[in-house]
């Protein structure tokens, strides 16, 4: 379903003196419809740039992304239009990263109802209830639901983030250490949703701090390895 | 599932001045200015291309004189493009008229006049440019639903006051002129008028610029809840990150009438690949 073959990413940050920084290189792997993949490796060596490049949060500086999709059929992620990305990210690839990026003024409940209605035509009444027993699932005290993430703690906010990413069941989810800000608890119940929504269907790419938490829920890890990647 | 553009910009340009055939070739982002140096013509957006997709809210930043507003007046037809083409294709679109497909520059004033009135909205960062001061704001927008074949007063009163319920003025005050109103509220004025005929397109040109924060706020949540009630197409020009990051998906930046980059919102803002959009993105984060 994904094949990044060859990927590789350097930033030219031309304010400091045209400066090269390398963010990832030499980077090929396959992900099966289904499959849930890891990837390890040592802090720095490009785990998140990897993620980001297939979102195309950033934009690949070589190799190809291959992806099958339902909506366009089989295109390279690294340089297919922007429309279309968009379109693939409403209705097919999700992305949970390391903090929620919270939305002004918007309710957490809304904020995690907001993609069910971007991916398909549920009502906005069935979206909020949705969202409502999601995050009663993530043990949201209830009188959180209509306040505004921005005051939330961290571990909060991140169980918003959870939620927003995985209630509308995407067919790809690149995870960025969704649990870093997560008490045992917490981590346990994401453990189970991820198991879920794995059981139906979802096919994943995710980064984890922890290692044994990594290997109890992933198929296979993709290791960095630091000689081809990492080296300047 | 190709998904057909509602607007498609070709190669627009503007040049203030007799122009000469040096002028583009002199401008821009590697000469560092948008006057020509044979002539003095002021190049103030050249070879502008880009496409806007039904539903999406498309973001223009750059510096000031970098070409913004003109790009928006343009095509909303408020000045005659030197030269480009632009093309708008709806299915949604009134009957009675049938745009898609031509070139709407080629077209003749009456026909401008009429595509303007019938699907396009605009919002002007300066409100006296958009209202007219003295009239009342439910005339302001009476005014606009003729130019749009309204006929029946009691029709236009109707809809005015539906649409000054939606952007939150006091339906009350329907009969005030906006020259009583506050800068937040002669916007919200000038947004109800702008959706005034249904338009197709918004544009929306610095909004929020000048606006105290909280009344910034309280524009910025309108829009964003417009787009998502009405799935309107909007092009909205500022040189505020946040506005963009806020409410579009895609975003062009340009520099000395040109564009010099295009692309996601969030790569713009976290992976700035020209030298310009780099300065940009560090200035203000
Ligand atoms: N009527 C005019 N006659 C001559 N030059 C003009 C005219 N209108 C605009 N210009 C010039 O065209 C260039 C682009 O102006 P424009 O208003 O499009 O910039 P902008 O990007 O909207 O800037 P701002 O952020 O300050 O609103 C500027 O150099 C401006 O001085
Ligand atoms: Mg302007
Ligand atoms: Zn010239």
């Amino acid at each position: 379903m994904l094949k990044a073959d060859n990927l590789s990413k350097v930033f030219n940050i031309h304010l400091i003196g045209d400066k090269v920084i390398k963010g990832c290189n030499g980077v090929s792997f396959i992900v099966d419809r289904g499959e849930f993949l890891g990837i390890s490796g040592p802090s720095g060596a490009g785990k998140s740039t990897i993620l980001k490049c297939i979102y195309r949060t950033y934009l690949p500086t070589g190799g190809d992304i291959r992806y099958d999709s339902v909506l366009y059929g089989q295109v390279n992620l690294a340089t297919i239009a922007d429309h279309m990305v968009i379109s693939i990210r409403h209705k097919e690839i999700g992305y949970i990263s390391q903090f929620l990026k919270v939305i002004p003024r918007v309710s957490a409940v809304d904020i995690v109802a907001e993609p069910l209605l971007l991916k398909n035509g549920v009502s906005p009444e069935e979206a909020k209830t949705k969202a409502g027993e999601l995050l009663e699932r993530l043990n949201i005290p209830r009188k959180l639901f209509d306040a505004y993430p921005a005051t939330f703690s961290g571990g909060e906010q991140q169980r918003v983030n959870i939620a927003r990413a995985i209630i509308w069941k995407p067919r790809l989810l690149l995870l960025d250490e969704p649990t870093a800000s997560l008490d045992r608890d917490s981590t346990a119940i994401v453990v189970e949703l991820l198991k879920e929504l794995r059981n139906e269907g979802t096919s994943m790419v995710g980064i984890f701090h922890d290692n044994e938490l990594m290997k109890s829920i992933t198929d296979r890890a993709y290791r960095m390895n630091p000689e081809t990647e990492y080296a300047e | 599932m190709a998904m057909v553009p509602i607007l498609d910009v070709k190669g627009l340009t503007k040049i203030f001045g007799d122009g000469c055939h040096l002028c583009s070739q002199s401008t821009g982002p590697e000469y560092e200015t948008n006057v020509c140096r044979h002539c003095g013509s002021i190049v103030a957006c050249s070879d502008v291309s880009f496409k806007l997709y039904p539903g999406e809210i498309l973001g223009i930043v750059g510096e000031s004189g970098s070409g913004k507003s003109t790009v928006v007046k343009l095509l909303h037809f408020d000045w005659d493009a030197t030269s480009g083409e632009v093309f708008i294709q709806s299915t949604s679109m009134d009957k009675s008229i049938n745009i898609n497909g031509k070139n709407l520059f080629a077209r003749s004033p009456y026909q401008k006049r009429q595509i303007r009135n019938l699907f396009m909205g605009i919002v002007y960062q300066n409100p006296h440019l958009g209202l007219r001061m003295d009239v009342s704001s439910g005339g302001n927008i009476a005014e606009r639903l003729i130019t749009a074949n309204w006929r029946s007063i009691a029709m236009m009163r109707g809809r005015a006051s539906e649409l000054l319920e939606k952007t939150e003025i006091p339906v009350e005050r329907m009969d005030e002129p906006p020259a009583n109103f506050s800068g937040g509220m002669q916007q919200r004025v000038q947004i109800a008028k702008a959706l005034s005929n249904n338009p197709l397109i918004l544009f929306l040109d610095e909004v929020t610029t000048g606006l105290d924060v909280s009344v910034q706020a309280r524009v910025l949540d309108l829009i964003r809840n417009l787009q998502s009630e009405l799935n309107l197409s909007m092009i909205i020009v500022s040189h505020d990150l946040g506005v963009i990051r806020l409410l579009t998906k895609r975003t062009i930046v340009m520099k000395y009438g040109r564009i010099v980059e295009a692309g996601l919102t969030d790569q713009i803002l976290e992976d700035p690949q020209h030298p310009y959009t780099q300065l940009l993105v560090s200035s203000q984060l």
